[in-house]
């Protein structure tokens, strides 16, 4: 079942972009932390990384124990490259390509934002 | 292509594949490994830990998948049962053939079992593999269901026997040791220290009979006792068998190969047997005359005799070997090395006494004082590191040689640095890693860390013993290198969590970023510096969690502590434990309401479990309304003041320890720390609320209360040290401030106030001196600071309810009301929990 839950989540280029989903209001997110988005029937982590003035989303799902969670996660950057942490473990992610950094997990999927007049768009193949 | 065929896999045939399939010329041989374990070799060291995990797989050296990606046939459950040398054949229990161009003999030892009238008794063990164990467990466990206070001896007071011990201890035995030496350990240590660990072991719970010999073992059919002379009997219900080792040499027996009178194949320093197309290693190899139980001296052999198969010929066994050893048993640290026995005609020794803490150390120089020949350490192995370099180079040692064993009076490190040791030092036994190696990976910037050194060098994987060590040359390398190792707290700041609480109490900042771009690197922070600064902008400020909460710990952002699934726990506060029955109530309707698995927590609250994070507003404005307040179990943090009755109810009390706890616990709930803090009040000596082991505890004695700083309990108990004694509640109150503000203002970050005291310069006396005398003039400062987070205290929760705002992050989603799907609970005993783990 868990395989199946980690399957619906696929790495997405700006270019392959089909649906742009407006999530939500700027405002509803945290400065530098993030948010959850509920997509059709997926779960995708939101962040506002005000330091670097970037949006950034991945899935919600932390590959090590299988848990929606990581948009509980805190942000910073390891090195230079922004990252998240999840709150179980402290497995952490780049949010560019959604590299596990301390350890050695699989990659997760990460999604291109954009923000237009105010509101949050995650862009989707399908 | 040629066959390279090796019986049996354990630790040290393993090792053979592992050093051969580096090689490059391993692509011109194809290894068949043949095991009569049903599963691949495992880590027989640390068999003992099976009883604590009984995860057999953690145990393993690799996984199948190992050998399989190496090239390597791994054939398990499959004994190999004869070995035709002229037509260079083996055959197997399962009679298939197979051929080979060079055999490997690695079939390890067996334990040996004495000829004792009635061995063959049920219950009686041995102690070797896993099987062995799963054996154990199994009778052990139908045992103590007969009879709660069953009995289980081992025969044999050697190392095996007490790890055995140990795995009596861990299945809930009564533990008996039967040596038949005068001495424990006989092989390794001397009878003074051998005396000094029976003590130890004593006092750990373990009975110690020496110098008897067993005439039989008594029972019907299954084991009832141990008879050891006429009316010298001990009555046991289970029997562990740790007599020594025998060489499983019975094949090499059998074909025609050269044996030793005692068992073992004889080899040469090449590895080879008396046939040249044959080797033999580990503990079946008999070398010098000696059969080699040990791991290190095993994993050199398969280094040789990968060598020689490929063609090093030059690379052969060194004449000495090593066999140092140093373990921990049952928590015991007992170490040997170089000559632990020493006849008074070879060198002279300095021995180190002191029976009262358990505590034995000798060393044996030689005769002209100049180096240092062999010793034992039991009770504290700390210095065996440095000792065993000592011995191995044939370094310098002082003058007066006593300085290394000596508890070190001013500065320590004697021994010089860890850095005047010569380059081919061997730092980690188990993998044969020199000081050179250490250094060179960080010198060549393949590692720049102690976690780079260790993947890069396979350092400390063994027995972990040398890790001290490998993190003493990491640091002194970086060092070197010009590279500063600093306790600063991650790469996003230069400074210790001490300069960042004076920097934010100078500049009184109270946004993280205010921090990070005036004193920072120029990153962005990260989830180690995030939350420090929270904590102490809190501490400071007197601030609440909800200021700023996307820098908060995952527990102190959502105020309440995540599970295992995603979802929380909620604890509210119940100061000293006492709770009127109409709370009580309101807690179990709430708990029902809204499904929650519910339990009493270790600090005597109740903990609700499984609340989703849209359900915990909701549950929390229900319990505020009941008149609960935050207990911030999720915090970094004052937990719970325990109490015992007192002298309210108890007709033993000499105070009122629930009414002191209740006032303790609140006067200081809310204040952020370095790491949680406990507390407990006992109304008299009985210390019913176990106080000693928090940290801080009061015990009510004539004339005032005795006061207790820097016990925990967690992977280090620790009793907390005796600080004041027959003080008045006031006193208690002034020098608790103090105590605690100087801990919150100087500790290290998740530093308990145990290890924070251990290590404070000066120690307990340094502390009173701070605290009760005044000595640094800082106590009016503390008091006041503390007395200004009392004033201001307020309950985060009733603040998070009462703000729309705050309240927007409770829910799982931003675009929707739904709650996350994807949870899946199971029901247990009449409640529910998550679904368990994959």
């Amino acid at each position: 079942m868990i395989e199946t839950v980690l399957d619906k989540y696929k790495s997405t280029k700006v270019e392959s972009v089909k649906v742009w989903f407006k999530a939500a209001s700027v405002n509803d997110f945290p400065k530098d932390g993030g948010a959850c988005v509920k997509y059709k029937d997926k779960q995708i982590a939101v962040f506002n990384f005000e330091r670097l003035g970037k949006w950034y989303a991945c899935q919600n799902l932390c590959p090590h124990k299988m848990e929606m969670v990581l948009s509980r996660g805190m942000i910073g950057d390891d090195k230079g490259v922004p990252k998240v942490a999840c709150p179980l473990h402290k497995k952490t992610f780049s949010l560019e390509t959604g590299e596990n950094l301390n350890s050695d997990l699989d990659a997760i999927a990460v999604y291109p934002v954009k923000v237009e007049e105010g509101y949050v768009y995650v862009g989707f193949e399908e | 292509m040629k066959n390279i065929i090796v019986v049996g896999n354990g630790m040290v045939g393993y090792k053979f594949c592992e050093k051969f399939v580096e090689k490059s010329e391993s692509k011109d041989f194809k290894i068949t490994v043949f095991g009569e374990e049903p599963r691949p070799a495992y880590d027989r060291v640390h068999l003992s830990e099976f009883f604590e995990s009984q995860n057999a797989k953690a145990l393993e050296m690799a996984p199948a998948s190992w050998y399989q990606e190496n090239g390597i046939d791994l054939v398990v459950d499959e004994r190999v049962s004869d070995i035709n040398r002229k037509a260079k054949t083996i055959t197997t229990a399962k009679d298939r053939e197979f051929s080979y161009d060079y055999l490997v003999l690695a079939t390890g030892s067996s334990p040996f079992v004495p000829p004792i009238k009635g061995v063959e008794k049920e219950g009686v063990f041995v102690y070797r593999t896993i099987e062995d164990l799963e054996g154990m467990l199994a009778y052990a466990a139908k045992l103590k269901a007969e009879k709660p206070d069953a009995r289980a001896a081992v025969l044999g007071g050697g190392l095996l026997g007490l790890e055995a011990g140990k795995a009596v201890l861990d299945m809930g035995l009564e533990p008996h040791i039967v040596e038949f030496a005068p001495k424990l350990m006989p092989r390794q240590l001397d009878s003074r220290s051998s005396q000094v660990l029976k003590l130890k072991l004593e006092s750990i719970g373990l009975n110690i009979h020496l110098s008897k010999a067993t005439n039989q073992i008594l029972g019907e059919g299954a084991i009832s006792g141990m008879e050891f002379g006429e009316d010298d009997i001990l009555d046991v219900d289970m029997l562990i068998v740790s007599a020594g080792i025998r060489p499983r040499d019975e094949l090499g027996r059998a074909c025609g190969l050269d044996v030793g009178v005692r068992g073992g194949i004889v080899v040469d320093n090449t590895m080879k047997t008396s046939d040249d197309s044959i080797y033999a290693i580990g503990e079946i190899a008999l070398y010098n005359q000696m059969i080699y139980g040990l791991v290190a001296p095993g994993y050199d052999m398969a280094a040789v005799a990968v060598e020689q198969i490929i063609g090093n010929t030059e690379v052969l066994m060194p004449s000495d070997i090593d066999m140092s050893t140093k373990l921990k048993l049952i928590g015991v640290d007992v170490a040997s090395f170089g000559e632990p026995f020493m006849p008074a005609s070879k060198g002279h020794s300095i021995i180190f006494e002191n029976k009262t803490q358990h505590l034995y150390k000798r060393i044996n120089v030689s005769l002209d004082g100049k180096s240092l020949l062999g010793g034992i350490l039991v009770g504290d192995a700390s210095d065996y590191s440095m000792l065993h370099q000592v011995f191995l180079n044939g370094m310098a040692i002082p003058e007066d040689p006593s300085q290394l064993i000596l508890p070190a009076s001013e500065g320590g490190a004697l021994l010089g640095d860890v850095m005047d040791l010569p380059d081919e030092a061997q730092i980690c036994s188990c993998e044969s890693v020199t000081k050179g190696q250490i250094c060179g990976v960080i010198e060549s910037e393949e590692a720049t860390d102690l976690a780079g050194v260790v993947s890069c060098t396979k350092a400390g994987t063994g027995c972990g013993g040398c890790k001290p060590m490998v993190a003493d040359l990491t640091n002194a390398t970086l060092k070197s290198l010009g590279i500063e190792v600093k306790d600063s707290v991650c790469e996003h700041f230069d400074l210790n969590r001490q300069d960042l609480y004076k920097i934010i109490q100078v500049k009184g900042y109270k946004k993280f970023n205010e921090v990070l771009d005036n004193h920072g690197n120029g990153g962005h922070g990260c989830e180690l510096c995030k939350p420090l600064i929270a904590s102490l902008m809190a501490s400071i400020h007197a601030d609440t969690a909800n200021k700023e909460y996307a820098i908060q710990d995952s527990n102190d952002r959502f105020l309440a502590n995540i599970q295992r699934n995603g979802t929380y726990s909620v604890v509210p506060r119940v100061p000293g434990g006492e709770i009127t029955p109409d709370k009580l109530i309101a807690l179990g309707e709430i708990a029902k309401k809204y499904d929650l698995y519910t339990k009493i927590t270790g600090g005597v609250r109740i903990d609700l479990f499984g609340a989703t994070l849209n359900q915990l507003p909701l549950i929390w404005k229900e319990l505020i309304s009941h008149g609960f307040e935050s207990g911030h179990a999720y915090g970094k943090s004052l937990r719970t003041v325990k109490t015992c009755v007192g002298s309210t109810w108890c007709r033993y009390g000499m105070d009122e320890s629930v009414s002191f706890g209740i006032e303790l616990e609140n006067r200081y709930r809310g204040i952020r720390a370095p790491h949680k803090i406990k507390g407990g009040v006992s109304g008299c000596i009985r210390e019913c609320a176990e106080a000693r082991g928090k940290d801080f505890g009061l015990i009510a004695v004539e004339g005032g209360w005795n006061l207790y700083v820097g016990g925990n309990g967690g992977a280090n108990p620790r009793h907390a040290e005796l600080f004041a004694e027959q003080i008045d509640n006031e006193t208690v109150i002034k020098y608790l401030d103090r105590y605690l503000m100087f801990y919150i203002r100087t500790a290290k970050p998740l530093q308990r106030t145990a290890a924070w005291q251990e290590r404070l310069e000066g120690g307990l006396d340094y502390l009173k001196e701070v605290i009760i005398e005044d000595k640094l003039g800082i106590a009016d400062d503390l008091e006041k600071e503390m007395q200004t987070l009392v004033n201001r205290f307020e309950c985060e929760w009733t603040q998070a309810v009462n703000s729309p705002e705050m309240m927007k992050r409770f829910n799982h989603f931003v675009n929707s009301e739904e709650e996350d799907e994807n949870l899946v609970f199971v029901p247990m005993r009449d409640q529910k929990m998550p679904e368990p783990w994959v």
